[in-house]
């Protein structure tokens, strides 16, 4: 669409960078976060030996075709799911609608390895509802079809399931914000709710998909739980194997830069599609929204969907856990539970706000420096998003390790005393990797968020004599504050969920729910961590109420 | 102000208090990384803390992280024991030299030679076996007799286990190829792959579950996870376990594989007396008990009385290979089924 020439010529004349305050400080940021997945990288330069000509031989072609394969499951699913409920849920009314828009959040609080679990508890070969088809039909092994729910379309069912609520919220966010106008101008054209959609509505919020798919994603890529289940073979768990069972460090680090050469594609796709346009609303008038009344069969359509999309994303598996923590489970409640609810709502409180103080950082960075060395170095800073759990945490204890030896070896030769470990084995060196790891999730929620402000405004607001803290405190905040409190909860609801980098990291006697819902997982004794698994979709629960209500009311702030 | 300062005292104070207090304790405490899940180990930690006094500070994890965070923590690291679940992550801390070799009669005299490191390096504590399960009434067992009989194209879809990622399996390959040499067991693991009844996926459970409700007639797993399934509260899972008995394959020749889990001293230990302590405590006779009557698993000493789940599979013949052998040959063993495409 419109292109400054002004900033066409920017990008042309490749600029040097300009050193000041924000641009140091970001590159410092940017080369910390980007340490831990450095430090793996490291191992590229030390030789693999025949390693790597034997995963060429035998089954990197698998890594590679099962990932891609994943991927596009994985696409076709969250953007079916997340674009139309998201449409249905802000745009249109019908029987429900209200329960829809925040209940449909509702799956991100389940854990992929969980919900992979439940299904496979129902829907396997041996599970209540294949065995109850055998005994009514007499048939044995082999004698009916029945979709094989651990296999490589069902681990992208199960990631879409869980995974399309990233691309519902952000797209519904977008759908809220977009310019009524625009929307009205479709429809005195004489379109109508299918071509408005199609035409307008969609390519309208193309950054917004195109963000929440990207997310959907790297967590796909970086999902080790449940392709690890279903025995299909991907990166993921093709890192595992050359690292432990190959014993080769280098092969696996060398498999990681493949990943991540996916993931930079991804990346720069994003970037390429957002780059085009800019998608700033051309009109200050936001008015009432007028929804698309959906009456008889289109209601009962629409409510179908969203309905579905809720049972077996959420209410099914959830059903089934509650089933099991009430018939079958071994464990029960006590005070010890307690502490891991505390342990868990602790850490990810404080993730979560030490990733939005960053983000914000690096986001406003961003928009006040064009140069590309800033650019780049935010980019980095996101890089650990669909870098798997433990190469991150190894990525974590390598240097910090390393530093707290270096300090202990230094006072031990001036002083003669030993500091021992200062911040290894300590919840610092987890809150770093938590926030190298989902650093990119409020990073983008953030500059989703100050995408929709203006450069207009903020010269609109100085012409005024509004000081830079003025334009923050006066016109930034209230416009981000949806934004803000987006990315406090997705981290907060991710790092609830998180396991890998917990389980290496945590310091002594120190659990959380991930880590008691995986150890009883672990032993295949699902029914056990029915309870622990629970109370990680409780807890996810409430942030999640939380988080869209505020979306609902920051339209509302708009219309009045 | 006064109000203040008295806060200030009363804090610096009490944090002196802590400190001295965690310094006294220091001297009664050991520090464990544990590749044994919480569930299975601290039951028997909290019995030791009762009988000894001595506080142990527990990090649970996957051996293979568990393991890496020892080697980059090197010598300042806290951990004095780490426990694993197999062989092949014992030979390998004792390879990357996270460990140290200590010698102790109690444990010399109750562990035989096979299931210990011989220089003290690693000693077993539990032992897991891995024989062959059949259906019952669906399998004859006259027809069984060895794991290499299996690859018999008679067994065609009829076998059930999950994947070579698994390190059970790699250690059970690792102990063919001490065997009988990488071609041999490549060829057999060809011909083992034919007679899938699927392409493996899901643990030990899942192998015996699919059995059971007729997908395949035999499964490979772990006999701990069989005398779960029939402790469980699960009436279905019960049912399952039922269905399958338990074949002792090579009873002729080398005897039924068989793992350990096991523990090391670290190189870095600090509390070097509290954590051999600790170890020995670990194959006492009441801690060798509690394994073997809740969760199924073989004694480590012969003189333990079996449970009743133990007993009724009968005595048999295990596989005497010194186990480091098994972590020596992993990489080997993963290369093996790579090659023949076991997923």
């Amino acid at each position: 669409m419109r292109t400054n020439p002004v900033e066409l010529k920017q990008k042309i004349t490749l600029q040097l960078p300009v050193l000041n305050c924000w641009s140091l400080g970001v590159v410092a940021v940017g080369l910390i976060m980007a340490l831990p997945v450095l430090v793996v990288f490291g191992y590229i330069f030390v030789p693999a030996g025949d390693v790597w000509q034997h995963l060429a031989d035998t089954v990197l072609k698998d890594y590679v075709v099962n990932s891609l394969l994943l991927m596009i499951g994985v696409t076709v699913g969250v953007l079916t799911l997340g674009v139309v409920t998201a449409w249905l849920a802000s745009m249109c009314h019908f029987p429900g609608r209200k329960i829809f828009e925040w209940a449909l959040l509702l799956p991100m609080a389940m854990p992929a390895y969980i919900i992979a679990y439940t299904y496979t508890g129902l829907f396997d070969f041996a599970g209540p509802l294949q065995t109850l088809i055998r005994e009514m039909t007499g048939l044995g092994y082999g004698d009916y079809w029945f979709p094989e729910i651990r296999s490589l379309q069902g681990a992208a069912l199960m990631l879409s399931l869980v995974l399309y609520p990233y691309v519902y919220l952000l797209v519904r966010a977008a759908f809220l914000n977009q310019s009524l106008c625009v929307l009205d101008v479709s429809r005195t054209l004489g379109n109508g709710p299918w071509r408005t959609f199609f035409s307008v509505a969609l390519p309208l919020a193309r950054p917004a998909i195109i963000a929440g798919l990207s997310l959907a994603l790297m967590e796909t890529l970086a999902d080790y739980g449940t392709v690890q289940y279903f025995g299909v073979s991907t990166f993921t768990t093709g890192i595992f194997r050359t690292w432990f069972g190959l014993d080769s460090a280098a092969a696996a680090a060398q498999l990681s830069a493949m990943l991540l050469l996916f993931v930079f594609i991804l990346v720069m796709l994003e970037r390429g599609s957002r780059r085009q346009a800019r998608y700033h609303h051309t009109s200050q008038r936001h008015q009432a929204l007028v929804r698309f009344q959906l009456t008889g069969w289109r209601g009962v359509a629409a409510f179908s969907f969203c309905f579905g999309v809720l049972f077996f994303g959420f209410l099914l598996p959830a059903g089934q856990l509650l089933y099991w923590a009430l018939t079958i489970a071994e464990e029960s409640l006590d005070m010890r539970f307690l502490v891991l609810v505390w342990n868990s709502l602790k850490l990810a409180g404080m993730a979560a706000f030490l990733a939005l103080l960053l983000a914000l950082f690096l986001g406003y960075a961003g928009r006040l420096q064009s140069g590309w060395l800033v650019k780049s170095a935010v980019r980095v800073a996101g890089m650990g998003y669909a870098v798997p759990g433990t190469v991150i945490a190894v990525g974590v204890i390598i240097p910090f390790a390393a530093v707290d030896n270096a300090i202990d070896a230094w006072m031990s030769d001036t002083f003669g005393f030993s500091t021992g470990l200062l911040l290894s084995g300590t919840l610092v060196a987890l809150l770093f990797a938590y926030l190298v790891r989902f650093l990119a999730v409020s990073l983008q929620t953030v500059e989703a968020g100050l995408g929709r402000i203006r450069p207009s405004m903020d010269e609109a607001a100085r012409s005024m004599g509004c000081q830079s803290q003025e334009i923050i405190g006066r016109v930034h905040i209230p416009m981000l504050k949806g934004s803000l409190l987006t990315a406090l909860l997705l981290v907060f609801v991710d790092v609830l969920k998180e396991l890998p980098a917990t389980l290496i990291l945590r310091p002594f006697n120190f659990n959380t729910l991930a880590v008691r819902a995986y150890e009883l997982a672990a032993d295949e004794r699902l029914a056990d961590a029915s309870y622990a698994a629970l109370a990680i979709v409780v807890a996810g629960i409430l942030p999640v109420i939380l988080l869209s209500r505020s979306i609902t009311r920051s339209r509302h702030e708009h219309t009045t | 102000m006064r109000g203040r300062f008295n806060l200030i005292a009363t804090v610096v104070t009490s944090l002196l208090c802590l400190t001295a207090v965690q310094s006294v304790l220091a001297a009664g405490e050991v520090n464990l990384y544990s590749a044994r899940k919480e569930k299975l180990i601290k039951p028997l930690l909290d019995q030791f803390t009762n009988e000894t006094g001595i506080k142990v500070n527990l990090v649970t994890g996957k051996a293979d992280a568990l393991l890496k965070r020892l080697q980059m923590e090197g010598k300042n690291s806290p951990a004095d024991l780490l426990i694993t679940t197999d062989a092949g992550r014992l030979y390998r801390a004792k390879s990357v030299g996270v460990t140290r070799g200590f010698r102790s009669e109690i444990l010399e005299a109750q562990i035989p030679a096979n299931f210990r490191d011989p220089e003290g390096h690693w000693y077993g504590l539990t032992l897991r076996s891995r024989p062959i399960l059949y259906v019952k009434g669906k399998v004859n067992p006259a027809e069984l007799s060895t794991y290499e009989a299996l690859a018999d194209p008679k067994w065609r879809h009829r076998i059930c286990i999950r994947s070579s990622s698994n390190i059970y399996n790699q250690s059970l390959i690792a102990s063919m190829v001490a065997s009988s040499g990488v071609e041999a067991t490549e060829k057999w693991v060809t011909g083992l792959i034919k007679n899938f009844a699927r392409p493996p996926k899901g643990g030990d459970r899942d192998q015996i579950k699919a059995a059971a409700a007729g997908l395949c007639d035999i499964a490979i797993a772990n006999t701990y996870y069989l005398a779960g399934m029939l402790a469980a509260k699960d009436k279905g899972q019960r049912a399952a376990a039922e269905k399958m008995a338990v074949f002792w394959p090579n009873q002729e020749g080398r005897g039924a594989h068989v793992n350990v889990s096991g523990i090391v001293l670290t190189r870095s230990a600090k509390n070097r007396e509290s954590a051999i302590k600790l170890a020995e405590y670990l194959v006492s006779e009441s801690a060798q008990q509690w394994y073997a009557e809740k969760n199924g698993e073989y004694p480590v000493r012969a003189d333990i009385p079996q449970s009743n789940v133990l007993k009724s599979w009968g005595a048999f013949k295990m596989d005497s290979l010194n186990l480091g052998r098994l972590g020596e040959l992993n990489p080997e063993a993963v290369r093996l089924m790579d090659r023949a495409g076991w997923k």
